[in-house]
């Protein structure tokens, strides 16, 4: 049961991060590798302003627009001339600001790692039906990301922001005919991408560790809910998200007794940590396999 | 053939890759030819995946899996036959055979799935599949896992070259790479070749004047795939070392970089660019500990402002030269 | 005896003419409410040059993409030289021997003129899995391409870069590379598009020339054009067909003159 929870918490930061970048490519056309990195400020934001204001709650607070700021002030910069490119350029250009994040991070905090410090309240367990405890925080986690969840749905659904975005994502030209201000758009949409990443980066930074390169890993794993999604839909990325977690954290845990049960302990023990890695790609796999344009994709796609 | 800047350029490549060897024991800095000698493999990489992704428009983000199937070839036969004392595992000749097989196998698998996908999808699926065989060696911990396997010996050849000898090997990888270049050329002037450019430049024309894409694009994919599997095998043997962060995905990057930087579709352009980005790679390491500071915005201004890569930059300086060089092309009065 | 074998030889080649080289029926086809093909069915013989026409919406390029293979229809049949062709994919269309050319010319930019039509022809010279030699010099391939390249009058352009071709010599370059692959039927995609009144005449002379000796599915908005080539015109108007008859009966028929009025665009 804890499995779960966890397969659930872990799902619902891939959320966070997917939603953001399926956002940015559904309506921008722009492949972002550098969303990883946006993940990792997020986290080095919010344990430094945690240190100086000496609560963990003031110092997300702060983290979030700080992320978004810097995220736009990122678009304005780099980004805004690779949305005419083709993709491989977008890669390529993305790629390179990793590097440079991954330095510049290190160059102002340092090649150690950091801790964010949790406050008493969130640091304990709580009890929850059937007797079971389960960590504070990563309830906090769960309730957080459901929440933010439920504001990007009446975002995306009820105001108008929400209809340039439905709209940009199917038909991008239209929406530069209506007479909208695309540059303002395509800023705010990266920042609020940027706002989700970082959002993401600062509550996994108390269990996790804050380290240099620690988008990287997670930023293939969104990939792959995006592509298992559908590229461009919100929905999508919410439902594979919470899917990849789910099969990613119980696979990873029960693979090895239920492989026991086929196979001698020997070749559980060292098939299993390769296949539990494999789950979710083959995962992937599968669904192309059947629907090549992901689980939802946006219409239009 | 038409003599200008570039193709003397190429030549000085070339020969001067050809003789690094000497002149580093000439000047007694060995360290040289153990530089140049990566250069040389991770250029068989790039032209490998030049194929398929200069020429074949397919941006495969998962090509440094090859390399990784190749190193772990020999990093398995040479462990058993050293631990084990099964001699014929450690064989070069064997290795480059099961890195062929397995590349070419993998390279099919891969390839079957992927190509039937296009864009953002294709990019992302090649990423994933490396990532998945990265995440089971990281596992495999009878093959060393994360920490990975170190070789006590190189790849035996039976006597034919003794690769123990650095020089040897570096030789090795310097024919391993003309062959490559040679393969390559034949391949995209031949009838195959032309297909698999026709279908980068214009898929749905392809299709409507009734060629079957997927089938020649999926043997592009695996013919690259075996290539760069080779490569591997040299690398393992150059740096007598073998783990997973050898088909990272960032290797992989480092791959397209190199290709794109070289010029992308062009025969030299990515030895040029394994050549380039290497040298970069050092330089800028000699200079400041935070290198990656500038080579990030750095290959983001190489890909908003030169877009032919160096070999572009060549080409223009050809344009140039052919137009302002003070040489009997006048017409005359 | 024998005329009961000359007889019966005689009816086969009437039954072969009678077999339309297209045969459409009921075809229908919406996205969502759009009824883009609405149960059109029309026929094209052998060796003519049909035309089809139809104010703009018409679902002209619905119905290509139909009769190509891109778009699948939702019901109906097409039956391409007696052999039901949908659900084919598109490449296997060209083996069946139709071609198409593009309303937006869509070549290949960045090859030669001369490399356009030769793999035009190596689509249909076997397979390709040929890894060594150097297709440029394979006469099997650029002999008829030349070929193809003079019957559209641009043999002395073979060399250049198709992409720096003039948009009058990409239209020309389009039919070639549609000649290349030795097609029963040719579906033209307003070849006429974009042109002026003297590039329109190179075409219409190219098409000339054409008559006959294969069937021709002409889709066109240019007036004069359609009326001087064509041996029957379709008028398409919503999806539906409204009129399938020989030239002088459509400029005569009530429904299209209505269907259409103020519309067409006459060359001036």
């Amino acid at each position: 049961m804890e499995q779960t929870l966890n397969g659930f918490q872990f799902g619902i930061l891939l959320f966070l991060l997917a939603a953001g970048l399926t956002l940015i490519f559904g309506i921008m056309d722009l492949i972002n590798l550098a969303h990883g990195s946006l993940y990792m400020m997020g986290a080095y934001f919010a344990a430094t302003f945690t240190k100086w204001t000496g609560s963990f709650l003031l110092g997300a607070i702060l983290a979030i627009p700080a992320c978004m700021a810097f995220g736009m002030i990122v678009e304005m910069i780099a980004l805004r001339t690779l949305y005419t490119r083709n993709h491989l350029d977008q890669v390529l250009a993305t790629f390179g600001l990793i590097l440079f994040f991954n330095e510049f991070v290190r160059l102002i905090w340092g090649p150690i790692g950091l801790d964010i410090p949790l406050p008493e309240v969130l640091n304990g367990s709580v009890e929850l039906f059937l007797g079971i405890r389960y960590p504070a925080f990563r309830l906090v986690i769960i309730a957080v990301g459901i929440m933010v969840a439920f504001l990007l749905y009446l975002l995306v659904s009820r105001t108008k922001l929400g209809m340039l975005i439905r709209a940009g994502a199917s038909n991008r030209k239209m929406v530069g005919a209506l007479g909208v201000n695309i540059n303002l758009l395509y800023t705010f949409v990266f920042g609020l991408g940027a706002a989700l990443a970082g959002l993401a980066g600062l509550m996994a930074g108390p269990i996790m560790t804050v380290e240099i390169g620690m988008g990287e890993g997670i930023l293939i794993i969104t990939l792959v809910v995006i592509v298992i999604g559908g590229v461009g839909s919100i929905k999508g990325a919410f439902v594979a998200a919470l899917l990849v977690g789910l099969i990613d954290t119980v696979g990873r845990s029960f693979l090895p007794d239920i492989l026991g049960i086929f196979f001698s302990n020997d070749v559980a023990d060292t098939a299993a940590p390769a296949i539990s890695s494999m789950l979710i790609y083959l995962l992937m796999a599968l669904i192309l396999a059947i629907k090549p344009q992901g689980l939802f994709p946006p219409r239009g796609a | 053939m038409k003599w200008s800047p570039r193709i003397i350029f190429i030549i000085i490549l070339i020969l001067g890759l050809g003789v690094v060897p000497l002149l580093a024991d000439y000047f007694d800095e060995p360290f040289y030819t153990v530089m140049f000698s990566r250069m040389l493999i991770l250029s068989i990489g790039a032209v490998s995946l030049n194929l398929i992704l200069g020429f074949g428009g397919m941006v495969s983000f998962g090509h440094a899996v090859y390399l990784g199937i190749g190193s772990y070839m020999v990093g398995i036969g040479t462990m058993h036959a050293v631990e084990d004392g099964i001699e014929w595992m450690a064989n070069g000749f064997l290795q480059i055979a099961l890195a062929i097989v397995f590349s070419a196998l993998a390279g099919l698998v891969i390839g079957a799935i992927s190509l039937r996908t296009r864009g953002v999808y294709f990019i992302m699926i090649t990423l994933a599949f490396s990532q998945m065989l990265y995440y089971v060696a990281v596992g495999n911990e009878k093959y060393g896992g994360d920490d990975g396997l170190s070789l006590y010996m190189r790849s035996d050849f039976n006597g034919l070259i003794d690769i123990s000898n650095d020089n040897s090997l570096y030789y090795l990888n310097f024919v391993f790479l003309l062959l490559s270049l040679y393969l390559s050329h034949r391949l995209i002037n031949s009838r195959f070749g032309m297909l698999i450019r026709g279908a980068k430049s214009n898929e749905q024309r392809m299709r409507a004047i009734g060629f079957p894409v997927f089938r020649y694009q999926l043997v592009a994919f695996v013919i690259a795939g075996t290539i760069c599997g080779i490569a591997g095998v040299l690398s393992a043997n150059q740096t007598e070392f073998v783990n997973p962060s050898v088909m990272h995905w960032t290797k992989s990057g480092d791959l397209i970089i190199m290709t794109v930087l070289g010029g992308l579709g062009t025969l030299f352009g990515p030895v040029i660019g394994a050549v380039a980005f290497l040298f970069l790679e050092e330089f800028l390491s000699e200079i400041t500990e935070y290198w990656q500071l500038f080579f990030g915005p750095m290959l983001v201004l190489v890909v908003i402002f030169a877009r032919g890569g160096i070999d572009g930059m060549l080409v223009g300086l050809d344009q140039w030269w052919s137009r302002n060089s003070p040489v009997k092309n006048e017409k005359v009065d | 005896m024998d005329l009961i074998n000359g007889g019966a030889e005689t009816l086969l080649l009437r039954m072969k003419r009678l077999i339309k080289m297209l045969r459409v029926d009921s075809l229908f086809k919406s996205y969502g409410a759009l009824l883009a093909t609405d149960n059109l069915s029309f026929q094209v013989k052998k060796g003519d040059i049909h035309a089809i026409i139809g104010p703009n919406g018409a679902g002209k390029t619905t119905l290509i993409g139909q009769l190509t293979g891109e778009i699948e229809s939702d019901s109906g049949s097409i039956l391409f030289d007696g052999n039901n062709i949908s659900g084919v994919p598109v490449h296997l269309r060209s083996a069946h021997g139709l071609a198409r050319s593009f309303q937006i010319t869509n070549i290949f930019h960045d090859m030669t003129t001369w490399d356009n039509v030769a793999l035009a022809v190596q689509a249909h010279a076997g397979h390709s899995f040929h890894f060594w030699k150097n297709a440029s010099q394979e006469q099997e391939l650029r002999r008829p391409a030349i070929e193809f390249l003079a019957m559209v009058g641009l043999e002395n352009r073979a060399e250049i870069v198709a992409g720096q071709l003039s948009h009058g010599e990409h239209r020309q370059l389009e039919i070639a590379m549609a000649l290349a692959t030795n097609p029963k039927m040719l579906l033209l995609d307003e070849p006429m598009a974009g042109m002026g009144p003297k590039e329109s005449q190179a075409i219409v002379k190219i098409l000339q020339k054409l008559k006959h000796k294969l069937t021709i599915l002409l889709i066109e908005h240019d007036m004069d054009v359609v009326f001087t080539l064509a041996d029957r015109i379709t008028v398409l108007v919503n999806g539906r067909g409204i009129a399938t008859d020989i030239p002088d009966a459509i400029k005569k028929n009530q429904k299209v003159i209505a269907a259409y009025l103020g519309e067409e665009s006459y060359h001036a």
